[in-house]
């Protein structure tokens, strides 16, 4: 059967299993266009902006557990991504983009809206693809996806010469994709097995530390049944929100430069730490050397290049986190349960001391309403069902510090690359992905503003989803640094000009709402969150509110400023 | 740390853009590379790139578990502490005053390596062999004054088994 390129591109989109797509048009992509709109089955959700449609997209696979895919047009349609490629890369995200390009006949001539976005995304994708042949399309389009979702996930880009997309060959399905070196490890080795349970029954200060991997594994099940039959408590790093329920006894909070007092503090203390799915960023590890000083550590990834980077480890296993922790807990399961289960007394009595003596604190007066008191009520009358996405900065600390997720794909925020502008199109795509969730995003003054346009894709698409602005009129997270490191410096952070974001909100044909006292806060988020079709609530916080504890970049982690 | 130098043999795809992958994975991350050949191999769709880099034992494992990484690399062989042969080829121009004549010659003999071009003042030599032949070489031409070094990068294969 004789099909274009442009068909064969949808047909293969779809028979991977996809329903929405996210993208702007161009030029070099008007075959594709045109044929996406005879396929009534593939919905494509219009941006404002590419990088909305990758960050989107990005969220969508998140919130789903699925591979999310963009759809751009050349040159600036194609760098416009970059970002949020960038992004994707390092969270570990599974995406697929796809540029269009100029036709391979002008590839390299500088013709109109050509860039080599092969060349420039190398660095921040997992693989990408340049289409040289019609007959190859079918099956790098298959490789894609399987690249995208297989071993450690990550963003494909596909780039689309627009005489490939029409020319007209004959299609048929790829069987089998052959990549010959790709082959993922799922399964750990067995060696390694044996010793994690010894260490595992000779701890006497164990933690259990999870990261992103957890959650692209699927396998928060599994943490929590291994933290319940050891008795051992859990940390999860922003990546890793919800791989364990946050309201539970054994949750420690989360690690790192704003983490928890009893988290770090049990970081520099324990005796074994079993980390699964983390790379050990320096944002969680503060000074390497004295990083778990004392631990014997057990580390699981499926990515090789994640072991022995930047900290040493004990018993490093490659393989699959929630494969391997199914073979952990049918071997722990097989033991007695009292060599297992241990009581663990003094150690969870030392970290109650902790939580009581250093808890996550503020305090809210009658006057100025604290951006911590905001996403406490939120979480309370939203009862933590929510899927929370952030922008970047204060807003999203506070975020993570006061909305406790109790399951995996609610939480869903920039890691790795920290991109102001990237919650509101993720909003958008985790709205796409659950429209049945109550979708919010918590954003700073500064970062809404970065995409902001993207709330007229959120109208026209029927996304109803949610805006948090937790206004300080600062850059707030560099103010911070400025004031504690810069002697109140204010350089370029002050932002007391923003729009009236009720008007703005109403412009697009969105509702809007301003609250600057503490005793309406409450209320304006039930009325806000009742009220059906976008919405912007804007809450007038306390200007130089710090967030706290703060772990200065290189320090120990144990070290934290408090208040 | 002790700084050693590796000879990894790096078997890829033969595909364009298969060299930036590797380039850009050690400029992005601060490995350095000294040398790096390329060529085909009898399999049609494969080239071999033969590296050698200098670097901490750790950074080692890093490097190989990155290029092992990148999807268009089918295996990395490091051959450092295996039995190999490695080869490089160098052509040396060298002043070659009257005086010296005689010992450039005796030199390039004893080396097994020979003259491909002669001027009035100068030889161009032509070296085969491992790098450690090229370092000894190069150094005992140096103080007659080298004008250029053109040296391939080296290439190496494991040994096999002798039964
Ligand atoms: C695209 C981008 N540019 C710059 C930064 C650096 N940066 C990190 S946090 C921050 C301030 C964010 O301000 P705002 O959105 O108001 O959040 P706040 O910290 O005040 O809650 C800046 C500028 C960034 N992370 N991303
Ligand atoms: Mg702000």
């Amino acid at each position: 059967m004789k099909l274009k390129g442009a068909e064969i591109l949808i047909r293969m989109i779809k028979s991977q299993g996809v329903d929405t797509i996210f993208g702007y048009p161009g030029g070099a992509v008007i075959d594709i266009y045109d044929e996406l709109n005879r396929h009534e089955d593939l919905n494509h959700i219009l941006v404002r902006h590419e990088q909305g449609a990758v960050h989107a997209a990005d969220a969508y696979a998140r919130a789903k557990g699925t591979v999310g895919v963009a759809l751009v047009t050349s040159g600036p349609g194609a760098t416009n991504t970059v970002t949020g490629i960038a992004s994707a890369h390092a969270d570990s995200i599974p995406l697929v983009v796809f540029s269009g390009q100029v036709p391979t006949g002008l590839i390299g001539n500088d013709a109109f809206q050509e860039v080599d976005i092969v060349g420039i995304t190398r660095p921040c994708t997992k693989h990408n693809y340049l289409v040289k042949k019609p007959e190859k399309l079918a099956c790098i389009i298959k490789e894609a996806f399987h690249l995208a979702r297989s071993g450690r996930p990550g963003p494909v880009l596909v780039d689309l010469p627009k005489d490939i997309m029409q020319a007209e060959i004959e299609f048929k399905e790829p069987s089998e994709i052959s990549l010959k070196s790709y082959k993922p490890t799922y399964k750990p080795n067995k060696k390694q097995m044996g010793k994690v349970i010894e260490l595992i029954k000779q701890a006497e200060k164990p933690i259990i530390f999870a990261g992103g991997g957890v959650i692209l594994s699927k396998a928060s099940e599994q943490v929590t049944r291994l933290s319940r039959m050891t008795n051992i408590p859990v940390t999860a790093t922003l990546m890793g929100r919800g791989a364990f329920p946050g309201t539970d006894p054994l949750w420690l909070g989360m690690p790192g430069m704003h983490g928890t007092y009893r988290a770090n503090m049990s970081i520099g203390h324990c005796d074994l730490m079993v980390a699964i799915g983390v790379r050990f960023d320096d944002r969680v590890t503060g000074r390497l050397d004295t990083f778990a000083q004392h631990a014997k550590i057990i580390q699981i990834d499926i990515d090789p290049t994640s072991i022995h980077k930047n900290v040493k480890v004990d018993c490093p296993i490659v393989g699959d986190c929630g494969y391997t922790l199914d073979v952990i807990l049918d071997m722990l399961e097989k033991e007695p349960v009292e060599e297992i289960k241990k009581d663990h007394t003094e150690w969870l009595s030392q970290i109650t001391e902790w939580k009581e003596t250093t808890p996550l604190k503020y305090e809210q007066g009658d006057d100025v309403i604290k951006p911590q008191f905001v996403i406490e009520k939120l979480h309370q009358v939203t009862e933590g069902q929510a899927i929370v996405t952030t922008e970047v900065g204060q807003n999203q600390m506070w975020a993570a510090q006061y909305y406790h997720f109790d399951h995996p794909n609610h939480f869903i925020t920039s890691g790795g690359l920290g991109v102001m502008g990237f919650g509101l199109p993720a909003a958008i795509g985790a709205k796409a992905a659950c429209p049945d969730k109550l979708v919010i995003d918590i954003a700073g003054d500064g970062s809404i503003q970065m995409n902001i346009q993207e709330l007229m894709t959120a109208i026209e698409s029927k996304l109803d989803v949610k805006v948090v602005i937790l206004n300080n009129q600062f850059l707030g997270m560099v103010r911070q640094w400025q004031e504690f490191f810069y002697e109140k410096n204010y350089s370029s952070t002050n932002m007391d000009q923003s729009p009236d974001f009720v008007k703005l909100a109403e412009a697009y044909g969105a509702k809007g709402y301003r609250c600057e006292d503490p005793s309406k806060v409450e209320a304006t988020l039930i009325e806000g969150l009742d009220e059906p079709g976008v919405v912007i609530m804007e809450f007038m916080v306390a200007k130089e509110e710090s967030v706290y504890p703060m772990v200065p970049a290189g320090g120990a982690i144990t070290e934290m400023l408090l208040v | 740390m002790s700084i050693n130098t590796y000879l990894l043999s790096i078997l890829v795809d033969d595909e364009p853009g298969v060299l930036s992958r590797i380039a850009g994975l050690f400029s992005g991350r601060g490995f350095n590379i000294e040398s790096l050949s390329v060529a085909n191999t009898t399999e049609p769709d494969v080239s071999r790139i033969t590296m050698v880099t200098r670097c901490e034992p750790d950074i080692i494992e890093q490097i190989k578990k990155q290029l092992h990484k990148l999807i268009n690399v089918i295996t990395v062989n490091d051959l450092t502490d295996k039995r190999y042969i490695q080869r490089q080829l160098s052509l040396i121009k060298v002043h070659a005053h009257p005086d010296k004549r005689a010992e450039i010659l005796r030199i390039v003999d004893i080396f097994r390596s020979k003259v491909v071009d002669v001027g009035p003042a100068h030889f161009t030599i032509e070296l085969s062999g491992d790098m450690e032949k090229h370092e000894a070489f190069i150094s005992l031409l140096k103080p007659m004054g080298i004008i250029e070094i053109a040296s391939t990068g080296a290439i190496a294969l494991a040994r096999e088994n002798k039964h």
